[in-house]
């Protein structure tokens, strides 16, 4: 996309992210906090939030990019209301984790990364959240599901559809 | 204040918390309102108490009676039987200190057994939300000492150098070494940092000190501050772990309040400033130059050295990081003394170390042993053994990058010389144990896969060669490989361990070579039985 087609729409998402860089600007090294609270906004980093920062904060559109695309937590893609990310560590991955993620697959009719076409779900994997005594894990959104085997995960994936749906 | 017969503790942390603890807690509350025993009985949410997978626990002092898998259901019985008349609910799983378990199944595991503890020692006996509470076990007596005896900086590094006390993060370095480095650099302005972005799979240690015990953290970071000479501090904590950055917030709030960090800490002439940051998930951030980039706000590339980060770190001034584990060993050795400190673990590795026991055991879980205590012990003994009664085959010790022993290795002891002549590495003290029916070149591959998707990209040896490391072994394990392809895979790392520029790809000999020396068979099996 070339710059000139990126249109920054004046709104309130914008606004609150706006405030947020002015009360940091003078702290020292906040590009990734800033970008902790676009995604916390927004939900994902899309082009147009990465160039909001970049511009806002006086840093190269290259910089602001490369950074997103360096760390796990960031993405570029937006993502359904909820997510399941599933532990591949190796503590979960001795215990079957490679199982739970295949059932997850298979239930949801998804790819790693695909989100549902309700939007509903993504499916996500990660590398250890220090839950490993609990392994194998899952996490829906912020909350850990442990000791896990393909059946459960797949129950509890279907009861907290379930529980939320029309929230 | 009033004085209570009995505490009730109720240890919250992610694993408690999935397994309903925040419900149990409001229902005893209720109850113990409705038998109007709120003036005998508190109620008190503390850190881990280090056993996991026995769902909801609660501790009841003074009689130190643990009971685990608490329900609301059962819960009624121990209110009734415990609370109430004053004997143990026997009907629910229990074990407690001191005495003779009398229960079979489960004696006293994790951290109800035990154990010599400096690190997490006040985890699961106080409130980690309240300062007062934490003052009165005892927290913040270092600061205390340093400022009310006028200690200088310099005495201070003399006595963490006497301590013998070595980094916990993985690479052993003495840490008053490391602090005099710091201290000696010239400029005005310097930089404390407590590294806790801990992004090792199977180690959680620092994320259950920082949730059960973090105003220890805290007054290490300002020991080590004033002993360095800076003025501000940062905790890089990983972004996942949202109990911990909540707790440490609160624990800096309150630090604030009572004066012990900002402005002229205690109306002392020094001020210290701390402050938290948010990692975003890289696992090459846990190298401390690669953290201080990532601090900048900038891709976490690990730097080269020469220049260290005593000289120029942050913003290119002198910078001091050190892992939670070291650090929250600081208060005790400050406040009773590097002899006292000595006294614990072997000659050149001095004190406890926490371990993380994981994998096919009975009770896996946290634990803090002295250093040198072998590792049959710690599996056999602390972690009840293999699961299902199966014959052990391997623990991979130190995390991913850690190394296979194999069973004839099973009596080393875990210091760090000990394990450095078997080969082995301390790491982070994680140690995931496999039975008999584990197969090690898929283990191997897991490991690989990590390393592949975590090599920063900086430098080419390791991006290349954890994608070929990452080839061969898939052959392996589609059976479309020669015997010679497993020495290859050690060729590589060797390469690598020569020629990368950080840890990271440096690292990757150790799980390779470990698992091709000592497991050969898994990967000949795989390699002959596709073949035929």
């Amino acid at each position: 996309m070339e710059v000139s087609e990126i249109h920054i729409p004046d709104n309130e998402h914008y606004r609150e992210l706006m405030k947020f860089i002015e009360e940091n600007r003078e702290t020292p090294g906040p590009l990734i906090q800033v970008l902790h609270k676009a995604q916390e906004i927004f939900g994902y980093l899309p082009v147009e939030v990465q160039y909001f920062v970049a511009r806002e904060m006086n840093v190269s559109y290259s910089k602001v990019y490369g950074v997103v695309t360096f760390y796990n937590f960031f993405r570029t893609e937006p993502i359904g209301d909820h997510i399941i990310n599933v532990c591949l560590g190796t503590a979960c991955h001795v215990k079957g984790a490679q199982e739970i993620i295949k059932a997850l697959i298979k239930e949801l009719g998804l790819k790693v990364g695909g989100t549902t076409k309700d939007r509903f779900f993504t499916l996500s994997t990660a590398r250890c959240f220090g839950a490993c005594g609990l392994a194998p894990v899952m996490l829906i959104d912020n909350e850990v599901y442990g000791r896990l085997n393909p059946q459960k995960a797949v129950q509890i994936m279907q009861q907290f559809k379930r529980e939320n749906q029309g929230n | 204040m009033s004085i209570y017969r009995a505490h009730i503790l109720l240890p919250i942390d992610e694993g408690t918390i999935q397994s309903g603890a925040i419900e149990i807690k409001k229902e005893l509350e209720k109850r113990i309102e409705e038998e109007n025993l709120k003036e005998e009985i508190k109620i008190l949410e503390t850190g881990t108490i280090g056993v996991i997978g026995k769902g909801v626990m609660i501790v009841v002092y003074p009689d130190k009676v643990t009971y685990y898998n608490v329900t609301k259901t059962n819960l009624n019985n121990i209110i009734q039987e415990h609370i109430i008349k004053g004997r143990i609910a026997e009907e629910v799983e229990h074990s407690y200190e001191g005495h003779k378990p009398v229960e079979k199944e489960y004696k006293n595991v994790g951290l109800t057994r035990e154990q010599q503890r400096i690190v997490l020692d006040k985890c699961w006996k106080i409130d980690p939300e309240s300062i007062d509470d934490v003052l009165a076990y005892g927290g913040y007596r270092g600061v205390e000492k340093i400022f009310s005896e006028s200690i200088s900086p310099e005495a201070v590094i003399e006595e963490i150098k006497n301590s013998g006390l070595r980094g916990r993060g993985g690479a052993g370095f003495p840490t008053g070494l490391k602090w005099s480095f710091t201290r000696a650099a010239k400029g005005e302005e310097k930089f404390m940092i407590c590294n806790a972005d801990e992004g090792e799979p199977g180690t959680f240690k620092d994320r259950l000190i920082m949730e059960g015990d973090p105003h220890k953290l805290i007054e290490a970071m300002i020991i080590a501050g004033y002993a360095v000479g800076a003025n501000k501090g940062y905790i890089y904590i990983r972004g996942e772990y949202e109990l911990s950055i909540k707790r440490i917030q609160k624990a800096i709030d309150q630090a604030l309040e009572y004066n012990l960090l900002g402005k002229n800490i205690l109306e002392t002439n020094f001020s210290f400033y701390l402050e938290i940051k948010k990692g975003a998930g890289a696992y090459v951030c846990g190298e401390e130059t690669a953290l201080i980039d990532s601090l900048e706000g900038k891709r976490g590339y690990p730097r080269i050295k020469p220049p260290f980060p005593a000289n120029k770190g942050l913003w290119q001034k002198p910078t001091c990081v050190n892992n939670v584990e070291t650090l929250a060993n600081i208060p005790e050795i400050i406040y009773k003394g590097s002899n006292w400190f000595k006294k614990f673990g072997t000659e050149k590795s001095t004190g406890t170390k926490v371990f993380t026991i994981l994998g096919h055991v009975e009770y896996p879980g946290l634990i803090e042993v002295e250093m040198g205590t072998p590792l049959r012990e710690i599996i056999f003994s602390y972690g009840g053994g293999i699961k299902g009664g199966k014959r052990f085959k391997a623990a991979l010790v130190g995390g991913s990058a850690g190394v296979f022993l194999p069973e004839r290795l099973l009596d080393v002891k875990m210091d760090f010389e000990s394990l450095d002549e078997s080969k082995a590495v301390l790491g982070s003290g994680a140690i995931l144990v496999m039975d008999e029916d584990t197969d090690i070149v898929d283990m191997l591959f897991s490991i690989l896969k990590f390393f592949a998707h975590e090599s920063c990209g900086q430098c080419s040896v390791c991006r290349i060669g954890t994608h070929q490391l990452l080839n061969l072994i898939y052959g392996i394990r589609r059976g479309q490989a020669q015997e010679k392809d497993i020495d290859q895979m050690v060729k590589i790392a060797e390469t690598m361990f020569d020629m990368s520029l950080c840890p990271l790809g440096q690292s990757l000999i150790m799980p390779v070579k470990s698992a091709v020396e000592n497991f050969r068979q898994d990967f000949l099996n795989k390699i002959q039985n596709k073949n035929n």
